[in-house]
This record gives C-alpha cells, structure tokens and sequence, in this order.
C-alpha cells in the first residue's frame, strides 16, 4: 500500500524541479515562500513582472484614493478591458458594408441577438470606451489642479495629451463600425469638419475617408485603424507615458 | 598569515551540545582559542582603564609581532575588548570621555611631535579625537527630506486591485441592465435630424453654430491642442500650491467651464435643425 504523500510532500514536488526554477526567478516569493517581512515584500516586487511598472516603494501619499481618485489607472485598465472585449467582437465582426453585403451591420445584429453573451460584450465595449474618455480627461484636469505637469513632468504632460487625443481618436473610429445611422452620421458631421483643414483640406478627407465620402471604403479603413493602427501608437505612448513617471520621480506632489 | 587555526575543542563540543549549529559553533570554538593564545602571550583581552592606551601599546607590539589584527586604531580594539565584557560594542559616554581626557593627557604630557603647539592651542591639537563624543547624526548632511514611503506590496498592489474590480463590476452591471444603441441600417441618403457628433465632439459641432467651419474644426481644436501641449513650458511658476496658482487654476477652469458648457449644449440643449430646445420641454435630442 502506497503511503499518501502529505501536502508538504506534494508541495516541495512541485517547487523543487527545473521547471518550477525556470518559471520562478531565484529571489521569488513562489520559490522562497513568503513572510510578511520587509524583504519579502521588496522581494514580491522585484520579482515580478510589475517591477516594470512599479518600484518597490511608493510614496504614502500618492495612495489616498483622493489625490488619484485612481483615474490613470481606471483609464489604463478600460483599455485593457477594452481590448479584451474588442478580441472577442472581432471574432463576429466583418468590416463590409455595400448593397448586397452589409455584413457589418448584420453581424451587430447577430452580435445583440443570437451570439451568446454577444450583447453584454458589446455592451461594455460601448460604455467602457465612454468611460474611459471620461477618466482620461478627468485624469487631465487631475494632474493639472495638482501642478503635476511642471519640471521634470512637462514631457509627459505631452505625452499624455496625445495619449488623450489617441483615446477621443478611437472612440471615434470605433463609432463608425456598428454602421448603423447613428454610426454614419455622427461621423459624417464630425469628418465633414476636416475638409476645412487650410490648404489640403479635400486631401485629408479623401485619405480619411477613402473617398469623396463616407463608404464601405471608409468602414474598412477605419475598422483598420480602430483595431490596429491605433491601439498600436497608443501603447506605444503608453509605455513611454508610464516609463516617464518613474523616471521623473513617481507620483507627484504632495501639495 | 596562513596559519592552521585551531579550534578549542572544549568550547565547540559544548556548543554543540548546546544545539547551536556547526558554523557558530567553530566560529565560536576559533575565537576561544583565539584567545586563550593571546591570553598565554601576555596581552590584555578584558575592558581597559582609562589610563590604558599609554602604557600597553609598546608591550602588546612586541607580543603580537606581525600579527594583523594588532594594527588596529586603539578605539577599535578597545571596543572590541569591551564586547567581551558589558553589552556590545558601544562605549559608554563615560567610558568615551575617559578615553579622550586620556589620550588628550598623553599628547598634551610631551608625547606629541611638537609640544610648541599644545600650548597655541591649548593641548587640542589633534582635535579629531573629538569625533568620538560627536553624535552620529551630527556628521551625517541631511540634503532632501526622506520620502513617506511604503511597500508598492502589499499597499498600492492591493488598492489597484479593488480599483481594478470595482471598474470591473461596474461596467459589467450597467452593461448588463443598459443596451447599447444600435439604430438601422447606415443610409447615405437620409439625414437623421438633428445630426450629432458623438458626445466628445459635441464641443466642436456647438462652436460650429456660431463660428466658421474652418475656425471651428480646425483650428480652434489646433490651438487648443497646442496650447495644452505648451501649457508647462509656458507656466513658470514653481509652486504645486493652489493658493499660488490662481491665475493657472483660472485659466484652466475656464476653458474646462467653457468646454463643459458647450458639449451639454450641444448634447441636450439642441434638437430639430440643431435648434435651441429644452430637454424638459421638447424632450430629449441625445444617444450615447
């Protein structure tokens, strides 16, 4: 009769192979248990892959929720909720409009009705995306009441204006694909606005648009840049927006 | 010096069979044969009298020969012999101040290279003796104030967290109870009236009421853009503090004031032909 290996037993098994050592860095608190310690809490945090985001310390007054209010932070993670949402439309979503074709509009009828759970994902790629505009200008006037943006902090001042012009970007790419009237002529009045750019204004709106107007070229191309293009710049300025707060000396103030 | 240490096999045998383990217990066992060998040798291990760096100094050289540990200052060794005796280490202010009064006494009783000095400055030549009645926190230059600092974990982890599911839950509720819009199907050839941009160009499409297109979309957004972009290199002011700030804080209430103001016009105060309506009279004229 085989003796039953104790929890101890199964829990040394498992920690003490190659593999486990592979994944688990040697300082790990997965390979050296945790105590509450000091050490062991900087430990938890230099092995980790969040020690690119975080130091191991922080500022104690950067945590009261009433200096953040937590809005970056709500705005990098609707983005993140965003794309994971956004993965699972993309699965049912055709980027195709046009007499005979108007996939696009079908597939978000599928999507509202038939698909499972295909509504409340929608649904919350709609409402985060609203959200997450909001969070990102409020995160704006956050960080300017509290005179966040002065030196060393002017360059990432600019970098979160553009984060901000990306978000309001997106949100308006993204409004165009539903392809529904409210879809298309939301855009059309917000794009008629750019052929008014000084000198190029018919160029930059063909380019836009794909055309001379608002079409299935147009669908496709903003579909492009929402699911894409866009994104991709946005974590790019992401990475450096939160490589410059670390680097400029964390949170700012206190006051 | 290579020398084979030897070990007190008394005192290790004992150590460990006091349950202390091997290393201390030969680290232990070392420095008791360590001593004993000094001891044989004539020197002196136990705490000095305050008299005690004039007269050994010669004696213990002689004793000790090449021995490196010898070629410590004197307050090191004596520091070291006090260990042996009361609490660890530190000296006790009156232990510390006999050792300066005598070490004073001994260069100011014609020790010293040049007894012309003692008297020009009052047998205190060598005032870095003092050093040791200074207080630590007397030599050490605080620059910048230390941070209040604590653990990223568990605090700022933990407190990302319940943001993280709060926003989760949230989302997930309202999305559950509240439908996204979702009109028919895009028609080119039938204007919806009235036309809306979505809510965060709603700003835009009410200055566009009043304004030239080209000077409404273009460039005021530019210039806002810009103006953003610059506001730090244009605000010279050094102060974060909001009583200091109050031409920073007007100018930049005014515009979000300003912004606010136009987007809820547009978004509830517009209807048919972009009218001027009242939600509460004419209902509401707005999709999200």
């Amino acid at each position: 009769m085989s003796k039953i290996p104790s929890p101890t037993d199964v829990k040394k098994r498992v920690q003490d192979n190659v593999i486990w050592r592979s994944v688990f860095r040697p300082g790990s608190i997965y390979r050296k248990g945790y105590r509450d310690t000091s050490r062991d809490r900087a430990l938890a945090a230099m092995n980790n892959v969040l020690y690119h985001l975080h130091p191991v310390k922080v500022k104690r007054h950067g945590l009261k929720l009433t200096y953040t209010y937590c809005l970056g932070g709500t705005s990098f993670f609707l983005f993140i909720l965003l794309t994971v949402t956004g993965i699972f439309l993309m699965f049912f979503y055709r980027p195709t409009a046009g007499a005979g074709s108007e996939f696009a509009f079908q597939d978000m009828q599928n999507l509202d009705q038939t698909i499972q759970f295909g509504a409340l994902v929608r649904n919350m790629h709609r409402w985060a995306a609203h959200l997450m505009v909001l969070t990102t200008f409020l995160h704006m006037a956050r960080v300017f009441y509290h005179g966040a943006y002065k030196p060393p902090r002017e360059f990432n001042w600019v970098v979160g204006v553009i984060l901000l012009l990306l978000t309001l970007l997106l949100a308006f790419t993204g409004y165009l694909l539903p392809w529904d009237q409210l879809a298309l002529w939301a855009v059309a009045v917000g794009t008629s606005m750019m052929g008014y750019t000084p000198v190029f204004g018919q160029q930059v709106q063909f380019v836009l648009l794909g055309g001379v107007e608002i079409g299935p070229e147009t669908l496709l191309r903003w579909y492009v840049l929402h699911v894409l293009l866009l994104p991709f710049v946005l974590t790019i300025f992401l990475a450096v927006h939160f490589w410059r707060i670390r680097k400029d000396g964390g949170i700012s103030g206190p006051l | 010096m290579a020398e084979e240490v030897e070990v007190d096999q008394e005192v290790y045998d004992e150590l460990i069979a006091a349950g202390k383990s091997e290393r201390i217990a030969r680290a232990k066992a070392k420095a008791a044969a360590m001593r004993k060998k000094k001891a044989a040798a004539g020197e002196q291990m136990g705490p000095r009298e305050a008299s005690a760096p004039q007269a050994p100094a010669p004696k213990a050289k002689a004793a000790a020969g090449a021995d490196a540990a010898e070629g410590g200052a004197v307050a090191t060794k004596s520091r070291s012999g006090d260990g042996n005796g009361a609490g660890n280490g530190a000296l006790t202010p009156q232990e510390r101040q006999a050792r300066v009064a005598a070490a004073l006494q001994q260069k100011g009783g014609g020790g010293g290279p040049q007894p012309g000095r003692s008297t020009k400055l009052g047998g205190q030549d060598h005032t870095h003796r003092l050093l040791a009645m200074v207080p630590p926190t007397g030599i050490q230059q605080i620059r910048g104030k230390q941070d209040d600092k604590v653990y990223t974990w568990p605090h700022l982890i933990t407190a990302e967290f319940v943001c993280l599911m709060a926003v989760t839950a949230v989302t997930t509720v309202f999305s559950a109870l509240v439908n996204a819009p979702l009109g028919d199907l895009a028609n080119a050839n039938l204007t919806p009236d009235p036309s809306k941009a979505p809510w965060y160009f709603m700003g835009l499409q009410e200055m566009l009421r009043y304004l030239h297109p080209m000077v409404a979309g273009v460039t005021l957004p530019t210039v806002f853009l810009v103006g953003l972009m610059a506001f730090p290199f244009m605000d010279k002011n050094p102060s974060v503090r909001p009583e200091n700030r109050k031409t920073a804080y007007t100018i930049f209430t005014f515009f979000l004031v300003f912004w606010a103001v136009l987007t809820m016009a547009g978004s509830f105060f517009r209807g048919p032909g972009f009218n001027w309506v009242w939600p509460w009279v004419d209902g509401l004229w707005f999709t999200l």
